[in-house]
């Protein structure tokens, strides 16, 4: 088993094929996916004339994000910073362990080389779904003694959306797309396993 | 036939209809939005007027091309426009208290406005005159910006990074100033004493002997620590003079760096006594044809200092009279009766001297005035001993362009512009070999009357190394009829005029109703790298780094000591945290306060009502304030500057229990 395993390596590193190819592809763009934003979030009111922007990242929030937590704060939001704490804690390891695991899949054989891809293809479904979350309970949790008292909202994750005198305009971004493109390369190699 | 007369006709007639009913509608249509000549026409505007508008409207939104900083005169400040709409940006707060900027309020500024407490008091006002943006090689670098004090005989160090005043200087020697200038690199600044005075500083009784024998002048030469920002006194150093009235200065470049040109006046040592019978200053002070212009070789003074000539007397350095005499530091040269500009051209080649009273300037040749030194071409010396050059060895020309010339600047087409108090007029004339050649040198070009009495005149960068051309204000004393009355106050009158063309044209009128401002620097705006907040949280403004004071949000305490309170605050939109705090009639009050904003304009004040406390702290600024509670009561305080949605909100209680 383990001599097998040895020259599959051996010969696909020598003469890599499309699988190992695509697969290692693949794990490149979701190891970058780490360095790019995955959402970005534009807030556009008179006295903002360039907007505020916000990027999210898997493991950060940059931008202007402090000036949106204090004029979060009069309608009782908590700050940004307190959004997806687990998260964002583990979110190295566990992007360098899907790195791992598809790099190596095609050299493990078709039935556990698809069962390393498989986490890759739900991976973006899942961050989206995780950004959902944090959005509606941020949304839903407002403080009721905050000085400006609005219905609990869900804020748009894409395209338009409206609070007070701002509109906003959420996209996702560069690092959403790369592990995209990886889910979508995983996907491919789950239905097209073949060592050429 | 007939059929076609009665078809004929209805057409005409609906033709009639059609143009009736056009012409109404056009004529509608006119009314409600007059074109653009319609509107001149209703305006009453010159064609000239309306190119003037259009070459300096700045629509809203747009900037400025160049920045100008103006002495704010008597107010004590800086007042800074923007060019060519001369719209006002900001006022700096520098030999005056200024509530909105907080200055003179915060312990940093109180620090500033006492001297670092050297002061025996905080002046509360200064006669601000000339500012002197630094420079590199002869050139404006954006910087920092001097100003003097005429009133006090001081000095203020502006940092242009956040546009607020960092150390003012007081001459331990003197009592009034004229001029702030600085040397090509800004190693220096100088101040010349206007009005000599007993040297050292102490009570002479005011005798034409004592005057004589005891009263000074002086050149001061303010060393600047530019990585400090800040002058340092202890490598400054004086040059005596005799008591005459020293004025205006400048200092040579490129062949005569290392020298200094200074006017002065009542060369005639008058001393007044109009109730005595005896004729006024004024009177006994242009007795004389000529005054001197002060030839002074400082880099050669402050070698001297450096070898250990020269006494501190009250902190600073001093080169003696005889000293500098014997060592050939200082030379006179004649010069036209109460002079005013002593203003050196773009090259440093040529002095241009202003006789307020004569209808000439007078143009001194650096390179005839080192051969006259060097060939003691002297006509005399004056009563102390100080060499005078021979007037027709060291003046290359002399071009009569008018009635009161004073002050002189520079444009990049080898021009000179002379303000003419008398003449109201400002006058265009061209330099001699290398800037024009043969019948071009020397000639009086233009005139242009400005609206009215100007004094100096400033043109973009028209005082340095590489004059920029374009624009040239007046800043003329008189505006009489200018302006709607607002009272017998009357505004003072700047006027933006176009240099760029072969006739000046004057462009704008713009009323400045605070005071009355002196010189003018115009630069262009991007020289200037100043920032939209402090770039670190918790900055002090005074070491423009982060105080070990600032505080962050969840840090923020009280802390009793004895009979001191100390509190670290924050603000941010739109609450102070804490926003009660109690102390003991009594009790000495220190609060440090952070704002903690990122925003650009998230500006935050800090009042306590009736404890004459305001602060300004802009996103990222850190200051304190100390007082004593000496007063019992519940003292509201809140933010003075309309932060939010919910400014009047931002509050909070100073409970002082007796």
């Amino acid at each position: 088993m383990i001599r097998t395993v040895q020259s599959e390596v051996r010969s696909a590193i020598r003469r890599p094929g499309g699988l190992q190819i695509r697969s290692w592809v693949a794990a490149a763009m979701l190891g970058l996916s780490l360095l790019l934003p995955y959402w970005r979030i534009t807030l556009f009111a008179p006295q903002y004339p360039g907007g505020l922007r916000a990027a999210v990242y898997l493991t950060k929030v940059s931008g202007e994000s402090s000036e949106i937590s204090i004029l979060n704060h009069y309608i009782g939001m908590k700050p940004l910073e307190d959004a997806a704490p687990l998260e964002r804690r583990f979110a190295v390891p566990i992007v360098l362990a899907g790195v791992l695991a598809v790099a190596a899949s095609p050299l493990l054989g078709p039935r556990a080389g698809r069962l390393l891809q498989a986490p890759a293809v739900l991976f973006p479904a899942g961050v989206i779904a995780d950004l959902a979350f944090w959005m509606w309970k941020f949304g839903h949790s407002l403080d009721p003694s905050a000085p400006i008292r609005i219905e609990p909202f869900m804020p748009a994750i894409i395209g338009r959306g409206a609070v007070m005198q701002f509109s906003t305009y959420a996209m996702f971004s560069g690092g959403f797309f790369l592990s995209a493109a990886t889910a979508l390369i995983a996907l491919h190699n789950l239905f097209h396993w073949s060592r050429r | 036939m007939r059929i076609r007369w009665i078809a004929a006709g209805a057409v005409v007639l609906m033709l009639l209809l059609l143009a009736v009913a056009g012409g109404r509608f056009g004529g509608a249509a006119a009314t409600s939005a007059p074109d653009l000549e319609g509107l001149i026409k209703a305006r009453g505007l010159t064609p000239d007027q309306v190119r003037a508008a259009v070459q300096t409207f700045v629509p809203p939104g747009k900037y400025d091309e160049y920045l100008m900083f103006a002495s704010g005169g008597q107010s004590g400040q800086v007042l800074v426009f923007g060019l060519p709409s001369m719209r006002l940006l900001r006022v700096i707060g520098v030999f005056s208290p200024e509530s909105w900027q907080g200055y003179g309020f915060s312990k940093e500024t109180e620090e500033i406005l006492r001297e670092q407490a050297t002061a025996r008091e905080a002046l509360t006002w200064g006669d601000t005159h000339h500012p002197a943006i630094s420079e590199t090689n002869a050139e404006y670098d954006g910087q920092f910006l001097f100003i003097n004090d005429k009133a006090n005989a001081r000095i203020a160090v502006i940092d242009l990074r956040d546009f607020s005043t960092k150390q003012i200087v007081r001459n331990p020697n003197a009592y009034s100033n004229h001029g702030a200038v600085v040397s090509p690199n800004t190693e220096y600044i100088l101040e010349g004493t206007q009005y000599a005075a007993p040297f050292p500083f102490k009570h002479v009784p005011l005798t034409q002997e004592n005057y004589n024998k005891l009263y000074r002048g002086l050149a001061t030469f303010w060393k600047f620590d530019r990585a400090r920002g800040r002058i340092n006194p202890a490598q400054s150093f004086q040059i005596e003079l005799p008591p005459y009235a020293q004025d205006l200065a400048d200092f040579g470049r490129f062949e005569s760096d290392g020298w200094v040109y200074m006017n002065s006046f009542n060369t005639e040592r008058a001393i007044g006594g109009t109730l005595d019978k005896k004729p006024a200053l004024e009177t006994g002070a242009s007795a004389n044809d000529v005054d001197y212009l002060h030839i002074i070789n400082y880099k050669k003074a402050a070698e001297l200092i450096a070898s250990g000539k020269g006494t501190t007397v009250n902190g600073i350095k001093v080169l003696s009279l005889n000293d500098a005499v014997a060592s050939g530091v200082l030379y006179f040269a004649p010069e036209p009766k109460s002079p005013h500009g002593n203003d050196i051209a773009p090259r440093g080649d040529y002095i241009v001297v202003g006789g307020k009273l004569d209808p000439n300037v007078t143009i001194y040749s650096h390179k005839k005035v080192m051969a006259a030194i060097k060939d003691k071409a002297f006509s005399g010396t004056d009563p102390y001993g100080v060499p005078i050059l021979a007037f027709d060895k060291v003046v290359e020309a002399q071009v009569k362009i008018g009635l009161g010339p004073l002050h002189t600047q520079f444009d990049d087409q080898g021009n000179a512009y002379t303000s003419l108090f008398l003449d109201s007029a400002v006058a265009k004339w061209t330099l001699g070999a290398p800037y024009k050649r043969g019948a071009e040198a020397w000639k009086l070009v233009d005139k242009l009357p400005v609206q009215y009495n100007i004094g100096h005149l400033a043109a973009v960068m028209g005082d340095t190394a590489k004059p920029g051309g374009k624009y040239l204000v007046a800043l003329n004393k008189w505006s009489v009829d200018q302006y709607s009355n607002v009272g017998p106050l009357f505004p003072q009158n700047f006027q933006l005029i176009d240099i760029s063309g072969a006739k000046m044209k004057l462009l704008s009128n713009t009323p400045i109703g605070l005071a009355e401002p002196h010189l003018a620097q115009i630069l262009p705006i991007d020289k200037v790298k100043s920032w939209a907040t402090y770039p670190e949280v918790g900055t002090n403004p005074l070491t423009m780094k982060a105080d070990p004071n600032a505080t962050t949000i969840g840090k923020e305490r009280v802390v009793r000591k004895g009979k001191t309170v100390e509190v670290w605050m924050t603000a941010m939109r739109s609450h102070f945290t804490p926003d009660r705090i109690q102390v003991q009639q009594g009790d000495t009050v220190i609060l440090h306060i952070t704002n903690i904003e990122r925003a650009r304009d998230a500006i935050h004040g800090f009042a306590i009502d009736r404890y004459n406390v305001n602060l300004s702290l802009e996103p990222g600024k850190f200051e304190t304030v100390r007082f004593v509670a000496d007063r019992a009561g519940v003292f509201p305080f809140y933010c003075t500057e309309f932060c939010s949605a919910l400014h009047l909100e931002m509050a909070g209680y100073l409970e002082v229990a007796p």
